[in-house]
């Protein structure tokens, strides 16, 4: 795709002003949305171009908009998702920072489809900067009349604010989301019932991503069936991949869903640096199995990664090197998890924390682990996958099955020789800091 | 510190009324009102954390459930300067332990510690959304610094230690 669509803010400087975005066709979705579409035309346009979420599940955005109640006496909200904390992901962070009305104008249309009159904005509280910025760019268009009362003169009424979380990870959980813009902590839900019809305020609510939200006003400008044309049919659209680790040009790229693993990597991302060769890639997101260096012939598009083992989850790309110690890469992301885990369910928060303990063994631990402890992470992680309210448990356990399973060799290494082949040394700095 | 109860001034009870506009229910302020106080009082220590209860009218046992399930609100006094070092997979591989070891080398504390003289604290912290340029701090909750290298590590902190 040589045109750049969600990435329009890389070619034009300023696009986060309004006059500059205007003047680059800004809002002009909005007003065919709003002037000529009704509600549930909108809904089956985004159906029609089976627009996928972009946050990690991938369900379809247009049957969730269907699942809203038809008749209802309560207010109908739309919770954005810009919790972006799933680590590698940081594709978010760029649109709210640089493209801002791209978002809000997804906002407007999206929240114009479903008929709701509040949307909240839930910024994780480290992006200090994207919440400043999109404040400002609220303000802008309330002061255009592209927000508020009576938006463009059509009578439909949206007023959008801006929700700061304040560190933690389960609130990018659309439920835990939800309580946390409630006041509280930040604890999934059990469902059903889903948000669609129980959400913010026990009223029918959506939440979707930044990204899901940014196709919008393109789909409604160029056309369900232009958008349906890119990539594969039922997982399409122009996608935001985020690509870090040892790569010559770490970033975020946009390009068609279904562009081959092996082209971003080496193509996209200019390959490795000093030639070393490839050991292992998390193609979505810290929560998502590793591919090994045989495994990345595979079109990144939701259904082709899921067939090959893994899932497009966040499209959070981390590449590893042959110097890498898998056991270490393992340890750090259950760490993540251990942390991350909210405490409501028992296989999650014991489970996390014994897959870091048996990690930490292997790597540092000094010739206390045993090969028993290889077979251990096994079956703790089996035990924690299905047994949960949320999917952060499953999110745990999956990349630590992954690792054992592919790079199992590796791990019995550490149980035989007592240390880590790759780094034998203690733990920096933690070395008086644990007993 | 004070001995005085926490008040917020007449500017921040006027955010807090706006604060309280956005939402159908009072409760959903709490995010945003702990912020608020936090900035107001520099930390959430007890007797705040009452002051936001009573000024919510809400069960102190809901505002300190929330507030201590966050990270980004502290319970404890930070330093002048609160370093967060991002010590997940992208940072990770691409230096973060070095770029925390030269901190705490140079600070003499380590992660969750403040120096002697309340300058500077240290903390590690998860995923901050900018593995592009990892590895990355963020100072204070809000500014980042990105693809750092020991030596710019350093030269930040002798920065920050001036000011």
């Amino acid at each position: 795709m040589a045109e750049r669509l969600l990435l329009r803010c890389r070619d034009i400087p300023d696009l986060r002003r309004l006059d500059v975005y205007v003047a680059h066709g800004g809002y002009e979705a909005t007003r065919k949305a709003l002037t000529t579409c009704s509600p549930e035309q909108l809904v089956g346009i985004v159906k029609t171009s089976n627009l996928r979420g972009r946050g990690g599940a991938g369900f379809p955005t247009g049957l969730k908009w269907s699942f809203l109640p038809k008749q209802t006496a309560k207010p109908v909200y739309l919770a954005v998702n810009a919790d972006e904390s799933e680590p590698g992901t940081f594709k978010d962070r760029l649109i709210i920072e640089q493209d801002p009305h791209q978002l809000l104008e997804g906002i407007i249309i999206s929240a114009y489809a479903i008929r709701c009159h509040t949307a909240y904005i839930y910024i994780r509280g480290e992006f200090a900067l994207g919440a400043e910025r999109f404040e400002a760019a609220i303000a802008e268009a309330r002061q255009a009349g592209f927000l508020g009362k009576n938006v463009l003169g059509t009578g439909f009424d949206l007023d959008v604010w801006v929700h700061r979380g304040a560190g933690a990870y389960i609130c990018g959980e659309e439920t835990g989301l939800i309580e946390s813009l409630e006041g509280k902590r930040g604890y999934p839900r059990i469902k059903p019932p889903f948000p669609a019809t129980h959400g913010l305020f026990g009223c029918p609510t959506i939440v979707n991503n930044v990204e899901t939200l940014a196709c919008v006003p393109h789909i409604v400008l160029r056309g369900a069936d232009w958008f349906r044309a890119i990539g594969p049919e039922k997982s399409p659209g122009p996608k935001l991949f985020c690509v870090s680790g040892h790569v010559v040009r770490p970033g975020t790229y946009e390009l068609p869903m279904g562009t081959p693993l092996r082209e971003i990597i080496y193509d996209h991302a200019g390959g490795i640096p000093g030639d070393r060769k490839l050991k292992g890639v998390i193609p979505g997101g810290a929560s998502m199995p590793v591919f090994t260096a045989d495994e990345i012939d595979v079109p990144m598009d939701m259904d082709s990664v899921q067939k090959a083992g893994s899932f497009l989850g966040s499209a959070g790309i981390m590449v590893m090197d042959e110097t890498v110690c898998m056991v270490w890469t393992a340890l750090v992301i259950a760490r993540f998890f251990h942390h991350e885990s909210c405490g409501q369910c028992t296989p999650c928060r014991e489970g996390t924390g014994w897959l870091e303990k048996v990690l930490r063994r292997l790597e540092y631990g000094e010739g206390t682990a045993t090969a028993a402890d290889v077979d251990l992470l096994l079956n703790i992680a089996g035990n924690m996958m299905g047994t949960t309210i949320c999917a952060l448990s499953d999110a745990a356990a999956m990349p630590a099955r992954a690792f054992v399973t592919k790079y199992r060799a590796e791990f019995e290494e550490h149980a035989a020789l007592g240390r880590c082949p790759f780094r034998p040394i203690a733990e920096p700095s933690r070395r008086h800091a644990h007993a | 510190m004070t001995t005085e109860a926490p008040q917020f001034s007449g500017a921040a009870l006027a955010e807090y009324r706006a604060i309280l506009g956005r939402y159908p229910e009072r409760r959903a302020a709490l995010l945003p009102t702990l912020w608020l106080a936090q900035r107001e009082f520099g930390w959430l220590s007890p007797p705040v954390l009452e002051y936001v209860a009573q000024l919510m009218e809400l069960p102190l046992a809901w505002v300190t459930a929330t507030a201590s399930f966050y990270t980004m609100y502290w319970k404890q006094p930070p330093g002048r300067w609160h370093l967060q070092v991002c010590r997940t997979l992208p940072c990770a591989l691409r230096g973060a332990e070095g770029i925390r070891a030269a901190v705490e080398e140079r600070l003499g504390i380590r992660s969750g510690e403040k120096t002697a003289d309340g300058r500077f604290s240290l903390e590690e912290v998860e995923c901050l959304a900018s593995c592009d340029t990892a590895p990355v701090l963020q100072v204070n909750n809000t500014e980042y610094h990105e693809s750092l290298t020991v030596e710019r590590t350093l030269a930040l902190i002798d920065r920050l230690a001036s000011t």
